[in-house]
């Protein structure tokens, strides 16, 4: 069957079921409709789920786009007139439009409208009559949707509609997605025999909502009567439901493993910089983590500057941030450090100075207040693998861009000249600068290049948690941590470090919570240290005996 | 910077000889200053962090605290005087707390004092105020457990926010299922440890309880939420009760949205997320999850747009929005001001007095009136996350509820109660068995 049919067929037959109770002309319809909308207004929110019920049954046209501005909250009424418009925000106010006769009312002060607010009971119910809708798209997605929105809420009220879907259905996904939907919505029926077809229906669905919908049949009450009362139904529930708790297991290790590797990443983003300025360097930069409060900060520019490009500002965060991070690096180098070399302790001391002023500086200048930096829709949500599955997108972008500036930072100090003088002033100083290389000036190029790579993080780490101030001191224990723990100076052992300190934590975490899981990892890498103080990787050869 | 110059300097032993000649020097300039000056002002002395952690929050209420002196004083001041504020920075440095107090109290001799927001600052600046008898106006939500007679707490105590919230989840909602989530430190244990107690007397299962505690700051909530869901698909309704504390929401809630937790599945309620917090962010895809708080900025009064519009006119930013801390503030003012008028005279042995039964038109509509154990009785209000970061309330409260110093759910201070204006008790930690009290300040 095709699209166009299809389009036409369900909503036919959705139609024939609904209303065959009901026996109203179109006048009559008209008025329950707008007499329904206009109730909507002031009424209290239980009785609002009779009225969306009620306005579901007209089966007006304008009923789907009605629950969907309901759903957005764009729904409005008049205060003075009780009259129902949908509002649509401009930057030159409210503009708001009639729903009965999707008249524009223009421009609408914000004080002369109010909000006709739903709850989750109420979003859940119009979610469902939304999906029913949806279940005759010609977009085989948004059937999936719909499928998938419909195991959420299972009632009886949308077998029909899903049974006359589901004849129409050539897609398999959406077709086993539908039988999914279908038989969640049996389990509640008074035959015990449709319960047990249903119950098999649900076989081989990977789904943690079918587990939820299973446990609710072996779930006991008070006086210890277990919800289904047939025997059949209870093993072949318990069955499936086995058969889910193992694959459960085995999707939790997977998950768990990413969860590390993710974490991993972000411990490998936030030290990398800092790999360089204290690894390579030497320098024991405590204005690390404000490097890449800076690169966050850039990055809230960047969307300041392109509103209308949010995807895109990411990707030109990511020069501006490595820019103004590694600029102030290079100004802090030139100003105060160089006149520090060889002297950890004051070293230390300045630039935690340091760090307080940067801070203060963008309290300053932001308020210190958080600044929301928008993630973009192509970084927002999970892939989901399956129903047990999923992997979060924001995190697995970070994983692909930690490995990226891995690699490119390892180029870099390999494979061009800038590195080659890099690597010889900090192995040698005196016979560096005999064979010509200016020191200085590689001093303050691999500053500004730790210091930048800070800032690269700040872009990453800014769709992960807080734009503000303080952001910087939360990663610097661990960047430092990291980076002793891998080896100093060694890039590989910063990379191997991260990932290691982040899936030991990851998979500790479930076990002893998050609070005991953080200072077991303080305490391995302390004893660890005490066995190994140059680290995983430790350098060899002479230079290093300093 | 000033900061941290003021740490270091005590190092070096000479220059702090000759700054604390230098600070006595000034000291006694300003103390016949302030004897001139304090005929003719009421000096207010606002003790809220500017720097450090804290200051996301408490800027606020220092401007809030600043907008209402200001509109005090266009109507004429106080008993015929102007009110002079007086503001200090604790830099979020809970020792500090207290010494800023002693320099407010002693030095600037200030009428009264409002401040502080986290507990621990408050615990830091109390001994200063019992000694000194000063007057404090408490303006955030908190752990009750704590009646002094030195402070008036304006915020919500456990009954009037975490108690109802749970109610609503329970009875509205048909919550079965608990994760009782927060960061670690005194707020979020001991709120837990009511609400555990309470739930456990409502009979629910221990093994229907999960407790969650993460360090401050925490970013990394995958492993968490994902606990949550597979805690949530046992086939009983579950909800998050959050006392996470402020910046740690972010990710946290990022996650559950990234991780599909929706609030049609499992609802998140949380005690420390109010209109400010939300402004640093998207919620386009936390709709639905819900807070429990004494005010909602959507609160559909008119004395609530009257207080938005002076509020957006003071800080001359149509954008900013207005929360529960800033409703407390205001209804602590006010009844100051109130309370002063009463008693004649700012002096704090006979403001206290005045305090008690003093009423004040709260924001959301009805009435707050000061009780006896320094607290108020408060609307508790539900409200849901919409899209613009605003709540719209759900579910609240019929009549304001009295706020209850120590809670009744567990047993060691189930006994107790604070009455500070009862002759026969007046003390703020009445043993209602022994008819005694503890003999402790508060």
């Amino acid at each position: 069957m095709n699209g166009s049919l299809r389009a036409f067929f369900v909503p036919f037959l959705a139609l024939l079921i609904f209303s065959s109770s009901l026996s109203v002309n179109s006048f009559a319809q008209e008025l329950g409709f707008s007499d329904h909308i206009a109730k909507l207004a002031k009424s209290k929110l239980s009785e609002k789920a009779v009225l969306i019920s009620l306005i579901a049954e007209t089966k007006d046209a304008r009923v789907p786009d009605l629950f969907q501005h309901l759903l957005n909250g764009d729904l409005y009424y008049v205060k003075k007139t009780g009259q129902i418009v949908v509002i649509e925000k401009t930057e030159s106010g409210y503009l708001a439009g009639d729903v009965l006769s999707q008249q524009s009312l223009g421009i609408v002060g914000k004080r002369s409208v109010k909000k006709i607010g739903v709850n989750n009971a109420l979003r859940r119910q119009l979610r469902s009559y939304i999906a029913t809708f949806n279940l005759s798209s010609d977009e085989a997605n948004t059937r999936l949707e719909a499928a998938k929105a419909l195991l959420k809420a299972p009632e009886a009220s949308f077998l029909p509609i899903l049974d006359a879907a589901l004849v129409a259905e050539a897609n398999a996904d959406v077709r086993s997605a539908m039988v999914i939907a279908r038989s969640a919505i049996l389990l509640a029926s008074d035959n015990a025999g449709q319960r047990l077809v249903a119950v098999n229906g649900l076989r081989g669905a990977t789904d943690k909502k079918v587990m939820t919908l299973l446990e609710q049949l072996l779930l006991e009450d008070e006086e210890g009567n277990v919800a289904e009362p047939n025997v059949r139904v209870r093993q072949a529930a318990e069955e499936v439901l086995g058969s889910l708790h193992t694959q459960a297991r085995i999707y939790k290790v997977m998950e768990d493993l990413f969860f590390g590797i993710s974490l991993g990443s972000v411990l490998l983003l936030a030290a990398i910089g800092l790999a360089i300025t204290f690894g390579v360097m030497g320098v024991i930069n405590m204005a690390h983590g404000e490097m890449i409060m800076l690169g966050a900060y850039t990055t809230y520019v960047v969307q300041l500057l392109m509103p209308n490009n949010i995807g895109l500002s990411l990707v030109v965060a990511v020069p501006a941030a490595f820019l103004v991070s590694g600029l102030f690096g290079v100004i802090i180098e030139r100003s105060v450090i160089r006149f520090l070399y060889g002297r950890p302790l004051e070293t230390l001391l300045a630039t935690f100075g340091i760090s307080l002023m940067l801070q203060q500086l963008v309290r300053s200048v932001f308020t210190p207040l958080n600044r929301s930096v928008i993630t973009p829709e192509w970084m927002s949500g999970s892939w989901e693998v399956n129903g047990m599955l999923s992997l979060t997108y924001n995190r697995l972008y970070i994983i692909f861009f930690a490995l990226a500036v891995l690699f490119l930072l390892i180029q870099l100090l390999k494979r061009t000249f800038f590195g080659l003088q890099m690597r010889a002033v900090t192995q040698n100083r005196a016979m560096a600068s005999s064979m010509g290389i200016r020191t200085g000036w590689v001093d303050a190029m691999t500053f500004g290049l730790g210091s930048g790579v800070a800032g690269i993080a700040g872009v990453a780490l800014s769709q992960l948690t807080n734009v503000g101030p303080n952001m910087g001191q939360a990663y610097i224990i661990d960047s430092f941590m990291v980076v002793v723990f891998g080896g100093v100076g060694n890039l590989l052992g910063t990379f191997v470090g991260a990932m290691s300190l982040g899936i030991v934590n990851k998979f500790a975490e479930p076990m002893v919570g998050a609070v005991l899981a953080k200072i077991l990892i303080l305490v391995f890498v302390i004893l660890f240290i005490q066995r190994r103080p140059r680290g995983l990787f430790a350098l060899k050869g002479r230079f290093v005996e300093d | 910077m000033k900061r941290d110059s003021d740490k270091l300097s005590p190092f070096t032993s000479r220059s702090w000889l000759k700054k604390a000649g230098l600070a006595a020097g000034v000291a006694a300039l300003t103390l016949s200053a302030s004897i001139a000056q304090a005929a003719d002002t009421i000096k207010v002395g606002v003790l809220h962090s500017l720097s450090g952690t804290m200051a996301i929050s408490e800027t606020t209420l220092k401007d809030t605290v600043l907008m209402l002196i200001e509109d005090q004083n266009k109507k004429g001041g106080l008993l015929g005087k102007q009110l002079e504020p007086v503001v200090v920075d604790p830099a979020s440095n809970w020792p500090l707390f207290a010494e800023k107090t002693k320099e407010l109290l002693g030095k600037e001799k200030v009428d009264v004092i409002f401040g502080c927001w986290t507990s621990v600052s408050r615990k830091s600046a109390l001994p200063v105020l019992e000694e000194m008898n000063g007057l404090l106006f408490y303006p955030v939500q908190y752990e009750g457990e704590e009646s002094s007679k030195n402070v008036f707490y304006t915020g919500a105590a456990p009954n009037q926010q975490a108690i109802p919230a749970v109610d609503y989840l329970m009875e509205e909602v048909g919550v079965k299922r608990w994760v009782l989530a927060g960061t670690d430190y005194v707020y979020p244990r001991t709120t837990n440890k009511i609400l555990e107690s309470y739930l456990k007397g409502k009979g629910v299962a221990a093994e229907d309880i999960m407790i969650s505690y993460t360090p401050f700051g925490h970013s990394d909530w995958q492993t968490i939420v994902s606990d949550v869901k597979k805690f949530g698909s046992a086939g009983k309704k579950t909800a998050v009760v959050s006392t996470i504390n402020g910046d740690a929401n972010v990710p946290f809630y990022k996650e559950l949205a990234n991780q599909g937790v929706s609030a049609e599945d499992i609802p998140v309620v949380a005690f420390s997320v109010g209109e400010e917090e939300l402004s640093g962010f998207d919620t386009k895809p936390l709709v639905g999850h819900l807070a429990a708080w004494n005010y909602f900025m959507s609160a559909d009064a008119d004395v609530n747009d009257d207080f938005i519009t002076q509020w957006h006119a003071f800080i001359k930013d149509e954008e900013r929005v207005t929360n529960d801390p800033m409703e407390a503030t205001y209804i602590g003012f006010k009844m100051w001001a109130k309370a002063v008028e009463k008693a004649g005279t700012t002096e704090v042995d006979k403001v206290r007095p005045a305090m008690y039964g003093i009423t004040v038109d709260n924001l959301t509509g009805g009435t707050a009136k000061m009780l006896p154990n320094h607290h108020l009785t408060k609307p508790v209000l539900i409200g849901e996350i919409q899209e613009d970061g605003q709540f719209e309330t759900v579910w609240q409260t019929e009549s304001e509820v009295p706020g209850d110093a120590w809670t009744d759910f567990l047993p060691e201070s189930a006994k107790l109660i604070s009455d500070w204006q009862d002759p026969k008790i007046m003390c703020g930690n009445y043993n209602t068995e022994t008819k005694t009290c503890s003999g402790q300040n508060y």
